[in-house]
């Protein structure tokens, strides 16, 4: 991948987090200290502190209304727009809280990057699409090579580079999907949040966007939430268990899936309830 | 006995048929009468009249001898209310329309759309005599040498008559935009101008054009205001402070007079709506076809 700064990494001033190793308790790329969020007077996430490893994927998995998903949009402060939606605690990104006033929302936004559960091109071209992000930031280079080896790292290429200058509405729901993941790849994000989405693909598709995420971790961290609890097991190596709000159980995937701490994990994740 | 032979009669269900194609029958039988009675009561005047002259004449004299028919000054008064009154409306209508979409708290919205919706519900004759005590003197003030009636006064008014329709139909449009796409773009790093400004509102393009047109067809029509506020003097000036008369403000000023049934300045008036019929049945149309191109443009 091509290395080139959008933005100023006003972030990223003190050292690189090192890759050995990673546990994601001490070597986080991004982190919850005790966040609660609430929309108005309800709480959709109670007091959850958790670490994403720099490099690794995590997964985020509990039944529906859990509140994962709200949890995953505070990382980026999607839950901004939504007028009732109100956040205590602190997010860390390379060590900065996120929510500190001084800190631009766009800013973040450019950092830690989000792939939505409905694919969302945009309805312009598939070129424009990912050359669209990079634009309005104010990238200065060779943009076509930008939206080539986004493309490519997204599995897509072959695919579309004869339809370029096409209408991305065109593309099957699994290639609007990996289109937008090329989208978000070409903000050069660190992080990147993935709120369910394969809900609305078919297993092939799903299996590629996967792939994709294993051979994408050696230069992003993931985030993943999912309702696909194979999907979790497969692809991951973290898991956090959430429910009713609360982190129930986060641990190594493997650990999560075979030897569960806690009794409701195992419930979960064996599919006595969710 | 099969109980699939048991057909019950449902007369009911016919009847509602019946009556429902009967409602659907009546608005098209009106159209057609309409149609059929513009084109019979000016069938008379193109017998006196050259179509030619009356279509590319610059002089418009109906009522005096010698009477003239060039219907030219009569279109240019009405392009230069519709040209007007979109200066006024577009620009005021579609920042109204941004605001209350991306901006507004809902409370602001409670507040500003109903305010929007008795601005439309206003009798035209009362923006009429607006224009006329209000509009006229400021612009009289400001310029010394406007006429009291003028296409100015009356281009402003009409376009504070259209500009709720824009404002609405752009705001509708533009919340028709799937949140999805505005999510998207903050995602990559957007603020919410550049996401309105370059993914919403390219978005909602072909539905706000469309309140345009619809607007335009509005204005075209419109008949009380400019009567009272643009005077009745037929001209090729293109000057906005002098006194112009619209397609529609002459059909007020004969048929309130008293001009005898059956004489070419009878006729005429049927000519002149004729004329204002297709006009706006074209921009209708114009309309249409873009409105139909703006449901494709996001599935």
């Amino acid at each position: 991948m091509t290395q080139m700064k959008i933005q100023p990494n006003k972030f990223n001033q003190g050292s690189e987090p090192e890759k050995e190793a990673p546990d994601p308790r001490q070597d986080s790329a991004l982190s919850a200290e005790h966040v609660t969020i609430r929309y108005g007077n309800t709480v959709a996430v109670d007091d959850v502190g958790l670490a994403f490893a720099a490099n690794q994927i995590t997964a985020i998995i509990g039944p529906s209304g859990c509140g994962k998903s709200t949890f995953l949009r505070a990382f980026n402060r999607m839950n901004d727009f939504i007028p009732s939606a109100s956040l205590e605690g602190a997010i860390r990104f390379q060590g900065i809280d996120i929510y500190d006033p001084a800190v631009d929302p766009v800013e973040v936004r450019l950092r830690i990057g989000m792939v939505f559960q409905k694919p969302n091109p945009f309805p312009k071209t598939i070129y424009k699409n990912v050359a669209w992000g990079p634009q309005i930031n104010g990238f200065k280079g060779d943009l076509d090579e930008l939206v080539e080896n986004s493309l490519r790292s997204a599995a897509i290429w072959d695919e579309v580079k004869d339809r370029l200058h096409k209408s991305a509405l065109g593309l099957s729901g699994g290639q609007q999907q990996r289109l937008c993941i090329a989208r978000t790849l070409a903000m050069q994000s660190e992080v990147i949040l993935m709120d369910e989405p394969c809900s609305a693909l078919d297993p092939l598709s799903t299996g590629r966007v996967e792939d994709l995420m294993l051979e994408l971790k050696q230069n992003h961290t993931f985030v993943i939430v999912t309702h696909n609890m194979q999907q979790a097991s497969r692809a991951s190596d973290y898991t956090a268990f959430m429910e009713a709000g609360k982190l129930v159980e986060f641990d190594h995937t493997e650990k999560m899936f075979q030897n569960p701490s806690n009794q409701r994990t195992e419930d979960y994740v064996s599919g006595r309830f969710g | 006995m099969n109980i699939l032979a048991q057909k019950k009669s449902r007369w009911l269900e016919g009847g509602i048929h019946g009556f429902l194609f009967f409602c659907a029958f009546l608005s098209i039988l009106t159209t057609v009468t309409i149609v059929v009675s513009l084109v019979w009561e000016s069938i008379p005047f193109f017998f006196e009249v050259a179509p030619l002259d009356f279509l590319l004449g610059t002089t418009w004299q109906p009522l005096i001898v010698p009477r003239e028919y060039g219907v030219l000054p009569l279109v240019v008064g009405t392009l230069q209310i519709v040209v007007g009154s979109a200066l006024v409306a577009i620009p005021i209508g579609v920042c109204c329309a941004i605001y209350l979409s991306e901006y507004a708290s809902p409370r602001m919205r409670k507040i500003v759309k109903p305010t929007l919706e008795v601005l439309a519900g206003i009798p035209t004759i009362v923006y009429g005599y607006f224009a006329l005590t209000a509009i006229t003197p400021v612009l009289k003030s400001i310029y010394s040498g406007t006429e009291t009636y003028n296409a100015a006064s009356a281009s402003i008014v009409v376009g504070i008559m259209i500009l709720p329709m824009i404002a609405s139909l752009c705001d509708d449009a533009l919340r028709a935009v799937p949140g999805s796409l505005r999510q998207g773009a903050m995602a990559l790093g957007a603020t919410r101008f550049e996401a309105l400004t370059r993914v919403i509102f390219p978005a909602a393009l072909s539905g706000i054009t469309a309140s345009f047109v619809l607007a335009f067809s509005r204005a075209v029509g419109e008949t009380m205001a400019v009567s009272i506020a643009a005077g009745a003097t037929p001209s090729m000036s293109f000057l906005p402070t002098e006194s112009i008369q619209t397609m529609t403000a002459f059909i007020v000023q004969v048929s309130m007079g008293d001009t005898p049934r059956g004489t070419p300045e009878y006729h005429a008036i049927f000519a002149v709506g004729m004329l204002l019929f297709l006009i706006t049945l074209g921009i209708n149309m114009v309309a249409h076809r873009v409105l139909r191109k703006y449901r494709e443009v996001y599935e």
